[in-house]
C-alpha cells in the first residue's frame, strides 16, 4: 500500500535541522564526489605492501584479512612504542576546540568531522579503548569505543578527508601535529590495504622509474627538448640543459608535475631559462636527472618506510653525481619531507659540500645538513646581489597575489624569500588577507594526494576558504594571477579558480621571474612563456 | 503601510531568522560556528549567506531585478552544490523566506494582493536558485571529466609525444 499523504499541517511541521547526535551514534555515509577510488593492486603488490586486491569504498566488504583488528592493534601498539611524539598526541588534547574550526576541509564542508580535533578523536577513541585504563574501564564514559568496521570505514573516510596541511597545529596550544596523526592513521590503514590510487600508484611509479606519472627517462629528456624548442621560438636562444652530468656544480630536482602538467610547464622552462642565464653569466653548472626526476614524495602519504624509500632515491643520486649540493625546486611535500624527515631517514648527507651559493659567496646554514637549498632562497639570494638582470615590466598585466604553499610555509618556515622574489620581478602585486596567509595560509584543498579527479566536491569544499580570500583580491585589486610555490598548488588550483574565481590564472614563481629574466643574447620578446603577448606588445603579436 | 515598506522596517528581524533557517541546515557543531564567527575569511560559508540573504532581502523589496538577484543568490547556492545536500534540501531556504515574512509582517499589515505578488517573486527566486544549482553540478561533472586532459594532456600534445591518428 501506498504511505499515506501528508496533511498541510503535518508538512509544515518537518524540522529542517539534521537530528542532534552523539558525534560516536552518526554512522559514516561515504559520499560521492568526497572519496578518492580504491588502489590499484598491481601498485600495492609492486611495492610489497599488504593485501593487494581490488576493493571498492562504496561496497560492504572491503575484503580485509580475517585476522584485521589484530594487525592494526598490534600495528597501533608498535607504533605508540616506537613513536614518542604519536603517543603523547594522543594523551594531550584536552579538546580546547582551538583547532576546530581552523580545517579548511570543516570550513568548506560544515561536517563536524572535520574539525582537527574531532578527525584525531576518530583514533584517540580506539586508543583509550585499547590501551588506556580509563578506556578499558569506563569504555564510552570515557570516550572511548572498540575498533569495528564502520570505524574503520569512519577513519578511511576522514583521514582522507585532510591534507596534512598543518593550519589547525599552528592554532594548538599543546603543539599536537595533527598532520602526523593523519600521517600515523593513513600508515595504519594501508596495513589493511586501504590505500587510495592517486597515491598508490604515483609511488609505485615513483619507485620504479623515478617519477609519478611512470615517464622513462627518454620521455623526460624529449620532454624537456620540447620546452627548449619553445624556448627558443620565444626568446631565439638556445638553452642546452645537462641530464645526469656527473661533476656538475648544483644537481637539481623538482616534482615531475612541473614537467608533464600545464601550468607547471611553464615553470620548469622558467628553470631551463634560469640555468642557462646562470651558465652563461656565471659559468654555474646545473644538472637534471633522469631517475631522480620527482622531487614529490607520496610516499610521504602512505607510510614513513615509504617516504624513506622514495626519499633516499634523490640523495642515491646524488651520490653517483657527484654534485656539490642539491637545487630544490617549487614544490610542497617535499620540503616537509627534506626539513623534517630526511636527516633522520636517509641522513646526515655528509657526502656533499654544505651549500654555499657559489655566485654570491652565501652559505645556506639552513641546509648544511640535507644539503639541499629551495629555488626560492636561491633566487632571492642571487636578486638581493643584483646578479640577475630583470624587467619587472613585462609582467605588468599581471596582477599578482601569492599563495603560502602549506608545506614550505608552515613545514620550513619559507615565508618571504617567495614575496622577495616575486616582488622583483612583478611590479603589481597584492596580499591576501592575514588570517589567510602566511603560517596561517588556507590549503589548496587537494594536497597529501589527494589531487583526483573522481573527489571533485572535495576538492572544491577544501579549496573554498583559499578561493574565498582571492575573490577578495580579485575584486578589490583586479588580481588576476595567483602564484604559489607547489606543484599541487598549480595542478588543483585552476579547477578551484575556475569554480570559484573565474579569472584568475595560476604560476609559478620561477614563471614570473623568467617572463622578466634578460638573457644575455636574447631577440625582442613579445610574448611570455605561455605565448601570451607582452605588454605593450598586443600588436607585434598578432 | 505597503507591504514593501514594511519589509525595509523589519529587514533585520526577517533577515536574521532567514539566516537562522539556512544555519539550522546544518549539525548543530557546525550551526554555532555559522553563527558566531564574524570573520568573513574565517568563516566564508556564514558571512557569504549572510550577505547574500541581506540582498536579497533589499532586492525583493526593489523591484527585483533578476540579474541582480542571479548575482546575491550564486555565491550562497556555489557553496551548497558541493556540500552535503540534496538538490530540494540545498535550495529549500528561498521558499521558508514565504513563511518568514508572513510571521514577521501582521496579517492587518499586507494584503493579499501584495502576498501574492511577493510570493510569486519568492517563486522566481527558488526557480534561479535551481538554475545556478544545475549550472554548479554541471561545472562539477565538466570539471571531473577535464581537468585531466588539459592539464596532462594538453603539455604532451603540445610536445608532439601523443600520435592522433592521421586519417589514412
Amino acid at each position: 500500500m501506498a504511505d499515506e499523504t501528508p496533511k498541510a499541517e503535518e508538512l509544515i511541521q518537518i524540522d529542517h535541522r539534521p537530528p542532534a547526535k552523539q558525534w560516536m551514534d552518526v554512522p559514516v555515509n561515504i559520499r560521492k564526489g568526497m572519496y578518492c577510488y580504491a588502489s590499484n593492486p598491481k601498485s600495492v603488490e609492486y611495492l610489497g605492501l599488504p593485501n593487494a586486491r581490488p576493493w571498492n569504498p562504496i561496497e560492504e566488504d572491503w575484503k580485509l584479512p580475517e585476522n584485521w583488528q589484530q594487525i592494526l592493534h598490534e600495528g597501533f601498539k608498535e607504533r605508540l612504542e616506537k613513536f614518542r611524539s604519536i603517543k603523547v598526541f594522543m594523551d594531550i588534547c584536552v579538546r580546547c576546540g582551538a583547532c576546530a574550526d581552523k580545517c579548511h576541509f570543516f570550513i568548506g564542508t560544515g561536517d563536524p568531522k572535520n574539525m582537527p580535533v574531532l578527525r584525531a578523536e576518530l583514533l584517540r577513541s580506539v586508543y583509550r579503548n585499547d590501551f588506556t585504563l580509563m578506556g578499558k574501564l569506563l569504555g564510552r564514559y570515557a570516550g572511548a569505543r572498540p575498533m569495528t568496521i564502520d570505524v574503520l570505514k569512519e577513519w578511511w573516510y576522514y583521514l582522507f578527508q585532510c591534507t596534512e596541511c598543518r593550519r589547525c597545529s599552528v592554532f594548538c596550544p599543546y603543539g599536537i601535529d595533527t598532520a602526523e596523526i593523519t600521517m600515523f592513521g593513513r600508515e595504519l590503514l594501508n596495513l589493511l590495504g586501504l590505500n587510495i590510487d592517486w597515491i598508490a600508484t604515483p609511488v609505485a611509479n615513483c619507485y620504479r622509474t623515478g617519477n609519478h606519472l611512470g615517464i622513462q627517462p627518454h620521455a623526460f629528456k624529449d620532454m624537456i627538448d620540447f620546452f627548449c624548442d619553445d624556448i627558443e621560438e620565444i626568446t631565439g636562444i638556445r638553452v642546452e640543459p645537462n641530464f645526469n652530468q656527473k661533476n656538475a656544480d648544483i644537481l637539481f630536482i623538482t616534482p615531475s608535475g612541473d614537467v608533464f602538467a600545464d601550468p607547471g610547464t611553464y615553470t620548469a622552462m622558467g628553470y631551463l631559462l634560469l640555468f642557462h642565464f646562470l651558465k652563461e653569466k656565471y659559468g654555474l653548472n646545473v644538472t637534471w636527472s633522469t631517475y631522480a626526476s620527482e622531487g614529490g614524495n607520496f610516499g610521504s602519504f602512505t607510510s614513513h618506510e615509504t617516504m624513506k624509500r622514495l626519499n633516499a632515491k634523490m640523495y642515491l643520486e646524488a651520490k653517483r653525481l657527484k654534485p656539490k649540493w642539491i637545487l630544490g625546486g617549487e614544490c610542497g611535500h617535499m620540503w616537509r619531507v627534506i626539513t623534517q624527515y630526511m636527516d633522520t631517514m636517509n641522513g646526515p648527507a655528509d657526502f656533499m659540500e654544505a651549500p654555499v651559493n657559489p655566485i654570491t659567496g652565501t652559505r645556506f646554514e639552513n641546509a648544511k645538513s640535507t644539503k639541499m637549498v629551495h629555488i626560492a632562497e636561491f633566487l632571492a639570494d642571487l636578486i638581493k646581489h643584483g646578479k640577475l638582470d630583470l624587467d619587472p615590466s613585462r609582467n605588468d598585466n599581471k596582477i599578482v597575489t601569492f599563495h603560502d604553499s602549506c608545506n614550505p610555509a608552515r613545514g620550513m618556515g619559507m615565508l618571504d624569500e617567495p614575496r622577495y622574489v616575486i616582488k622583483s620581478v612583478a611590479n603589481h602585486f597584492f596580499e591576501m588577507p592575514a588570517n589567510t596567509i602566511r603560517e596561517q595560509t588556507f590549503c589548496c584543498g587537494s594536497g597529501s594526494g589527494l589531487n583526483a579527479g573522481e573527489n571533485m566536491e572535495e576538492r572544491m569544499a577544501g579549496a573554498l576558504p583559499r578561493s574565498n580570500a582571492v575573490k577578495y583580491v580579485h575584486e578589490k585589486h583586479g588580481v588576476n594571477m595567483l602564484a604559489c610555490v607547489c606543484a599541487i598548488d598549480r595542478a588543483a588550483l585552476p579547477a578551484a579558480m575556475d569554480y570559484w574565481v573565474p579569472g584568475v590564472d595560476v604560476t609559478g614563481m620561477t614563471e614570473l621571474v623568467a617572463n622578466a629574466l634578460i638573457m644575455p643574447g636574447e631577440q625582442e620578446r613579445t610574448t611570455d612563456l605561455r605565448g601570451e603577448p607582452l605588454p605593450g606588445m598586443e600588436e607585434a603579436d598578432e | 503601510m505597503a507591504l514593501i515598506e514594511q519589509l525595509g522596517l523589519k529587514k533585520d528581524p526577517i533577515v536574521k531568522k532567514w539566516f537562522a533557517q539556512v544555519v539550522d541546515t546544518y549539525p548543530a557543531e557546525t550551526a554555532r560556528f555559522l553563527r558566531r564567527q564574524s570573520d568573513p575569511f574565517a568563516n566564508p560559508v556564514g558571512q557569504t549567506t549572510l550577505q547574500g540573504l541581506r540582498t536579497l532581502i533589499d532586492l525583493l523589496g526593489a523591484g527585483f531585478d533578476v540579474k541582480s538577484v542571479q548575482e546575491a543568490l550564486d555565491p550562497i547556492i556555489r557553496i551548497r552544490a558541493i556540500q552535503d545536500f540534496t538538490p530540494a534540501r540545498a535550495t529549500r531556504f528561498v521558499f521558508e523566506l514565504k513563511r518568514i515574512i508572513r510571521d514577521e509582517v501582521p496579517e492587518n499589515q499586507r494584503s493579499s494582493e501584495e502576498l501574492q505578488r511577493m510570493e510569486h517573486l519568492i517563486d522566481e527566486m527558488a526557480l534561479t536558485a535551481f538554475d545556478i544549482y544545475m549550472q554548479c553540478r554541471e561545472k562539477i561533472n565538466d570539471l571531473k571529466a577535464n581537468e585531466m586532459k588539459s592539464r596532462t594532456y594538453k603539455a604532451f600534445a603540445r610536445a608532439g609525444l601523443i600520435k592522433e591518428p592521421d586519417g589514412e
